[in-house]
């Protein structure tokens, strides 16, 4: 990984799974295309496909990075929720009528200070939890999400926040040029987590421990702090999208966005994340995003399943997540009877241990 | 029934094709005790497990009581009367001694229903039979490694088998335990069943088999009477080479320099070791040694800062340390390289410059990002200091031999620049070129300066390369052992005693002995 | 008796006396009859779903699709029998939902066995096209209409109380299910070796499969196992509530497992016993009713469940570290 600048070709055929979904993408586009062009290929679909795009993808990103450690968030949604809520009570209750300019952005700016914050300190209990007093992330993120989202309906006694600035709302809705600004958010926090994972020493780290924890700690890596730190920033992802989601739908409620951390799971999963932990690009996770994005506004325009297309997408995802895994199973099966490359004195390890051929009952 | 239990004919097996086993065989009788012998490597493991039904061999078969199998289930061998001592025990640690022991009794018998009380008798049985005493109520993974051996081995004696095989059972065990073994295994002849013993310790093989089966890189090399045979004709056919093995090699002089590189005082782990003191100087490299159980790898992991020492004090350069972390020890220059490299020393699935690099990406940053030109650097002088042998560093570690995974292992550790290195079993699943070629390497760092500590159960390993041995035994230094003039007859019979020598090196800090076992 | 006094069992049985006191103390009414009919009434669903989940998780494994299955199998048997016009005993109703539960069950099994997916997300995965299936395929209406064969077994009751409004409260025959079915899995895990293969596997899937156990066949029967009990139960809610609502039970899966884990189960797998699954439901169900009791706002229930789950397992997990970090690495 670090001794040679990989070449675009190689970078693609390195990880065939990239290659593949770059497939996928593209049929995916091609297909939706021929059936109703009149409809998929306008501008306003893309459009609107790319306002919401940015706020899930940041919710897969969080996802991501704790799947990447071996764990998994399963209150990014809860968290987002939470910052959004109390974001949105703090620009109506301090925005007083007719205030100067200059004060409504004071205000927002605190208020989007607080979402970030918040992200923080719940990912930070995450990490805790998971970290020194070692429950099982499974449960102690279900845990939380149950806390967090309860925290939220208990704010919001089950009401909606409505009514938010719209100087803030161009954050969800504005436009630079051409370029939705959410999408222009996205991009720019997708590419510095990419910075964080392959450029950084903590972003390698957590590839190890997520790999190996045991060697992660027998090398010396601070494990408890890596694991504090993958929940922050999963939190602070989160907390992210939770400001998005209010700033383009203009309301904060304490359950939206419910299916969100499935598709999450599912984006991350097919994008190349072992659920196990130690893989996983973020490219592959914005193609796998793209992919399922293009499928779900298909399915809007086609009508597929009637009215109930929303129930009909929530039965593909769940084949799409059964599919790719098994399909992963077969392909790692089928690599380790073939013979290794290198030819060197290789001895492999035995299929029925730990070390071999991944077969972890999760 | 057949006199010929088992017969295994031309078994070949590869595994992501790299060959394991090939056209290899073997038979026994009824009766018969016959040893397989070979280095780790060998495929001894492999053809234990394709007898037992683990694995599936590619090409030949395998005949249990006149019936030929092509395809063994485990179920299938237990049936045939195959029972398997494994080397890690595969026990179930959720479960009590007396259901562990009692299990495959109820499994071979396609038994649904459990009568508890049946279970507390056989296993009582079986206890008896090996005459040591167990709480059977007591659930397995509370209960250190010897007791898990002992456990194995009754759960296999417990059954009406007709083969037992048993993978190294004697690790943990004393001499009077491996007695008592011994004493079971002609029992078990004398009932007509057939004992496969497989073990590296070759003054066991030579003492209780009848035939040996000598195998080399997948293949047998040979086998015959066990009278035919002397320890250097083993040693010969094992590895391929002549291998003097009394030539005890340059016994590296202790360094000198007034102060003790590591100086540990009284050091205490309740439950693990008691009062271990000893010192190490720059340059020097000291043995430690032990039964599996002795405390000699809890004492290195204190050492190490991953389970801290209660008690005691550790000084380094002459000032006091607290070593209360992984991160306090790296900082006060201490590496440890582990004895189960594949779960605590590697990342398998990551390239093996990643893995070199595991333990140093933090200083090879510039501006926060990882600076690539620095890394690569690194990654190529060890490879090359360490000749680990690979067409390319991107490679993911798992795919290299035993040897060259230790080498990475090391090459990580030596980037850290340590002052002092602890070494738990440094050449097991090793090759015997690679052998030589480590413990080369371990006295160029001596040279430079660096403490070594060896802990292995290799006593030729500990005689050709220390210059003092510590001898523990349940969680004491018995005795520590200069090795000049020390022969591998004299330190095997000292590993087993319960007292220290009359007149032996320095005396032992015991007096009273406690029977330590974690809580 | 120490390891009496030491087991989780224990510690979660003297919790639950404990809130049981406290919150008797501030309100009496929770000593009542009533109450307490009210509230094996609402734990009845949620243990009979906590049977097949303690299987599972004792297996090293975690589900998340009962609550899915539960209510696919009870809402499509009651859509069959609707269309059959059958009114009949309701055993017939009980068969075919148990039916439908069992083979969504083995699908689940047959992913997980054969092809060695982690559990967790698998069952997600199937939980999500269950859903997705049935309210495409098989309907969004609520069926307010039930066969009178689960009418009446809903109403038919054991013993009965009224309260101080003179209305009328009864212990519905449903508990009898439950602690029939608790003890029949009581029975199979403690005496039969396909119970004890459970927990080998659980334990060390490695060295299960060297003792010979078919480990592929005793998940298929655990997932089996589990959609069976969940369409019994899902059969059970429905006669409770008189509808079948396919929006009903869906997210209950929390609070089930958190039951279970509470009840001292290790999600690692290997541990748990019925007792404690027993005490960590009654725990869940508890603390849910009784919230209204202290005076406590519903919308306040989510954050509880939250803490409650936060609580137990980390008691429990903070436990288990102290104690494997005495016996780390034997050698």
């Amino acid at each position: 990984m670090f001794d040679k600048l990989p070449s675009i070709t190689s970078f693609i055929s390195r990880d065939r799974n990239i290659g593949r979904l770059l497939g996928v993408a593209l049929f995916i586009l091609i297909i939706l295309s021929i059936l109703n062009p009149g409809l998929f290929l306008t501008v306003s679909n893309f459009k609107s496909m790319a306002y919401q795009l940015p706020e899930f993808g940041l919710l897969a990103m969080a996802i991501m990075i704790a799947l990447l450690t071996g764990g998994i968030d399963l209150s990014a949604v809860g968290i987002a929720n939470l910052a959004g809520v109390l974001a949105a009570l703090t620009m109506i209750r301090f925005i007083p009528q007719g205030a100067a300019g200059w004060q409504i952005t004071l205000v927002i700016g605190a208020a989007v200070a607080l979402g970030l914050v918040i992200g923080a300190i719940c990912g930070a209990i995450n990490g805790f939890l998971i970290g020194r007093i070692g429950i099982p992330a499974i449960l102690a993120t279900l845990g939380t999400m149950q806390l967090f989202t309860g925290i939220s309906i208990i704010i919001t006694k089950g009401y909606a926040v409505l009514g938010l600035p719209d100087a803030f709302l161009y954050f969800g809705n504005g436009t630079i040029g051409i370029f939705p600004v959410p999408l222009l958010i996205f991009i720019v926090i997708a590419v510095l987590f990419a910075l964080l994972l392959n450029k950084t020493a903590l972003g390698q780290e957590l590839f190890l421990m997520g790999t190996n924890p045991t060697a992660a700690k027998f090398t010396g890596l601070d494990n408890f702090r890596l694991t504090l730190k993958t929940y922050m920033v999963s939190g602070l992802l989160s907390g992210l999208a939770g400001l998005m989601i209010i700033a383009r739908t203009n309301s904060a409620k304490a359950d939206y966005g419910a299916s969100y951390t499935l598709q999450a799971i599912v984006v991350a999963v097919m994008g190349g994340v072992d659920p196990a932990g130690g893989a996983g690009t973020v490219t592959g996770l914005v193609l796998a995003m793209i992919s399922l994005q293009f499928l779900s506004s298909g399915f809007n325009m086609l009508r597929v399943g009637g009215s109930f297309s929303n129930y009909f997408r929530e039965l593909v995802w769940g084949v799409v997540l059964i599919l790719v895994m098994v399909i992963n199973y077969l392909d790692a099966k089928k690599r380790a009877r073939t013979p290794q490359e290198s030819g060197t004195d290789a001895k492999a390890q035995m299929p029925d241990t730990a070390a071999g051929a991944g077969s972890a009952q999760q | 029934m057949p006199d010929q239990i088992l017969n295994v004919d031309n078994l070949s097996k590869s595994f992501a094709g790299v060959r394991a086993l090939q056209g290899v065989n073997l038979t026994m009788e009824r009766g018969e005790i016959r040893c397989l012998v070979g280095e780790n490597g060998c495929g001894k493991s492999t053809l234990i497990k394709v007898i037992a039904g683990v694995v599936q061999p590619d090409e030949g078969t395998v005949t249990l009581n006149g019936r030929q199998y092509r395809q063994i289930r485990p179920i299938d061998a237990i049936r045939e009367g195959i029972q398997v001592i494994y080397q890690d025990f595969s026990l179930f640690p959720n479960l009590t001694v007396a259901e562990n022991i009692a299990f495959n009794y109820n499994l071979a018998r396609k038994k649904q229903l459990v009568n508890w009380r049946d279970i507390n008798r056989i296993a009582r049985e079986a206890i008896a039979k090996i005459g040591v005493d167990l709480d059977l109520g007591a659930y397995v993974e509370d209960l250190p490694v010897a007791d898990k051996q002992i456990i194995a081995i009754c759960r296999a004696i417990s059954q009406s088998a007709r083969l037992v095989i048993m993978d190294e059972p004697t690790t943990a065990l004393t001499e009077k335990e491996v007695r008592a073994l011994f004493n079971i295994i002609k029992t078990l002849q004398r009932e007509g069943i057939a004992i496969l013993f497989v073990s590296h310790k070759l003054n066991e093989v030579l003492e209780i088999s009848e035939k040996i089966t000598i195998m080399r890189n997948g293949r047998n090399v040979t086998d015959g009477n066990t009278a035919g045979f002397d320890r250097a004709s083993l040693v010969k056919h094992m590895t391929g080479r002549e291998i003097n093995e009394t030539n005890a090699a340059i016994v590296p002089q202790a360094g000198n320099g007034s102060v003790p590189l590591l100086q540990a005082e009284n050091l205490s782990c309740r439950g693990r070791f008691a009062d271990v003191s000893f010192s190490l100087a720059a340059g020097e490299i000291i043995g430690i040694t032990g039964l599996l159980g002795s405390g000699r790898t809890e004492l290195a992991l204190s050492l190490f800062g991953i389970r801290p020492a209660d008690a005691g004090t550790i000084s380094i350069e002459g000032r006091p340390a607290e070593i209360r972390s992984v991160q306090d020890a790296v900082r006060h220059g201490i590496g440890y390289v582990p004895e189960d490299r594949l779960i605590e020393g590697l990342f398998l699935e990551r390239s093996i410059g990643s893995n070199i690099v595991a333990g140093t990406l933090r200083r090879l940053t510039r501006r926060g990002l990882i600076n690539r030109a620095a890394v690569g650097a690194q990654i190529r002088q060890w490879t090359e200091n360490l000749h680990i042998n690979t067409p390319s560093t991107e490679l993911p570690v798992k795919s290299l031999s035993g040897g060259n995974q230790q080498r990475v292992v090391l090459a990580k550790w030596l980037a850290i620049n340590p002052k002092i290195l602890i070494m738990n079993g440094p050449t097991v699943g090793v090759d015997v070129g690679s052998k030589a070629e480590i413990h080369q390497i371990i006295r160029d760092l001596a040279r430079q300066g660096i403490g070594v500590i060896i802990i292995s159960d290799d006593l030729p390993e500990l005689l050709q390369n220390c210059c003092r041995i510590l001898v523990m035994r349940k969680g004491r230094v018995l005795e520590e052992l200069p090795t000049e003039g020390l022969s591998e007859a004299d330190l095997t019979h000292r590993l087993s005693a319960t007292t220290p020598a009359p007149a032996s090196g320095t005396p032992a800090h015991s007096g009273q002995r406690k029977q330590v076992r974690p809580s | 008796m120490k390891k009496i006094l030491r087991s989780s069992e224990f510690f979660v049985a003297l919790v639950v006396m404990v809130l049981c006191i406290i919150i008797g103390l501030i309100n009496p009414v929770f000593f009542s009859w009533e109450n307490l009919f009210d509230l094996l009434r609402s734990g009845v669903v949620t243990g009979i779903l906590a049977l097949g989940c303690l299987i599972v998780i004792v297996s090293g494994g975690t589900d998340v699709s009962f609550a899915t299955i539960a209510i696919f199998a009870a809402y499509l048997a009651s859509k069959i029998l609707i269309a059959w016009q059958f009114d009949g005993t309701v055993l017939v109703a009980f068969l075919l939902s148990a039916a439908i539960g069992t083979v969504l069950g083995l699908f689940n099994g047959a992913l997980i066995a054969w092809f060695r997916l982690p559990t967790m997300i698998v069952t997600l995965g199937t939980s999500s096209i269950f859903r997705g299936a049935m309210l495409v395929f098989i309907g969004t209406f609520i069926i307010n209409k039930l066969p009178q064969g689960i009418l009446a077994f809903g109403q038919a009751t054991l013993a009965q109380v009224s309260n101080a409004n003179g209305a009328v409260i009864g212990l519905p025959v449903s508990v009898v299910i439950f602690f029939g079915a608790a003890v029949l899995v009581w029975l199979m895990m403690k005496y039969t070796m396909l119970g004890r293969g459970i927990y080998a596997l659980g334990g060390d899937r490695v060295a299960a499969e060297r003792a010979g156990l078919n480990v592929i066949g005793i998940q298929l029967f655990i997932y089996g196992l589990v959609g069976f009990l969940a369409g019994i139960s899902g059969v059970v809610h429905a006669s409770l509530v008189r509808n079948v609502n396919p929006f009903d039970l869906i997210g209950t899966e929390m609070n089930v497992i958190a039951a279970v884990v509470l009840g001292g189960a290790r999600i690692t797998g290997g541990r748990g016993t019925l007792f404690g699954t027993i005490l960590g439901v009654m725990l869940v169900v508890i603390m849910n009713n009784s919230l209204i009791l202290l005076g406590i706002p519903s919308y306040w229930q989510r954050a509880a469940i939250g803490v409650l789950i936060l609580l137990g397992t980390g008691i429990t997990a903070w436990q288990s570290k102290r104690e494997s970090a005495a016996n780390l690495l034997e050698s």
